[in-house]
């Protein structure tokens, strides 16, 4: 039988492996960009498995609001990556140091 | 139920793999492409739990637009991506630890959860209200309730697009363009000219 601790443990590995996608590919930033997406899809399974097992549909709603702030984000996140690699030549973040932050 | 218990752990298992994949791939195009499968699973994990509109959903604006996008962008940037992998085996013990401290936190805790007083957990996932697709039950709540929200997740859309476009705007020189403004302020006096040549000779234009 599955249970929603089943669900939760699939959503807190999936969360985890995002996380661990931005440490190892510190440079690359469309891995970091999809490690974004992996961890808002972790956030989304944990949405939709409450709202079914709690019969509410509201779970399911936030998801879709969810999705649409990450539709959103990755084109603007992609954007900002042409017009770095049109200025810069590369897409390497650990350059990106002009304003000292 | 078995058929549910073992499609619950197939798509599990494939869509753990496949994010391991996608941080791990030594090529960015695989990584997109392992991307989409993590999205497939993720969309038949959301079946599962009786969700339709979101899988579908799922299916339609993650691997048909926002994947998409991804590979537009991996395959036109030329980056020599072997450069940008050097750190990988100096951030792994720290990313190992930072991963494991965070996966041993969230498995306390969905593991030691129990849910409020008055608060009805089913034992298996709900399907929508008799009389009600999945689909129905969203919308009834999502233009009703939630109506706001809705419009400004609109916004939300509409401000990225507007955003993404001047971001990757740029004027280009040398390339001929259409001045409508001039084109409109045309007059006959500006536009047409009279002459009368004599016999034998052309027109100097």
């Amino acid at each position: 039988m599955i249970g929603l601790s089943h669900y939760l443990a699939v959503s807190a590995a999936l969360f985890v492996l995002g996380v661990l996608g931005i440490f190892l590919n510190r440079k690359n930033v469309i891995i970091i960009l999809m490690s974004i997406e992996l961890i808002l899809l972790a956030v989304n399974i944990n949405f939709v498995a409450f709202s079914a097992y709690l019969h509410q549909i509201h779970g399911q709603i936030f998801a879709m609001f969810v999705l649409t702030v990450a539709a959103g984000e990755a084109a603007i996140g992609l954007a900002i990556l042409v017009i770095y690699f049109r200025n810069r030549g590369t897409i390497a973040v650990d350059d990106a140091d002009m304003l000292k932050g | 139920m078995t058929t549910a218990f073992f499609a619950f752990y197939l798509f599990a298992t494939v869509l753990l793999v496949a994010a391991v994949m996608v941080i791990s791939a030594r090529n960015p195009v695989h990584s997109v492409l392992w991307l989409i499968v993590c999205f497939f699973n993720a969309a038949g994990l959301f079946l599962l739990l009786g969700a339709e509109f979101l899988a579908m959903l799922l299916v339609i604006v993650y691997v048909g637009a926002v994947a998409v996008l991804f590979l537009f962008v991996v395959m036109m940037l030329d980056v020599d991506f072997a450069t940008l992998r050097s750190g990988m085996a100096r951030y792994l013990p720290l990313g190992l630890a930072v991963a494991g401290v965070i996966l041993a936190e969230l498995l306390l805790a969905t593991s030691g959860w129990t849910s409020g007083d008055g608060v009805g957990m089913a034992t298996a996932p709900a399907s929508a209200p008799d009389g009600m697709t999945n689909t129905q039950w969203i919308g009834s709540q999502l233009y009703t309730r939630y109506v706001f929200v809705f419009q400004a997740s609109g916004l939300v859309l509409l401000v990225s697009m507007i955003g993404a476009i001047v971001l990757t705007h740029r004027q280009r020189i040398g390339t001929k363009r259409q001045d409508i403004g001039v084109q409109v302020a045309r007059t006959p006096a500006s536009a047409v000219h009279t002459a009368k040549p004599a016999l034998g000779q052309g027109v100097e234009l």
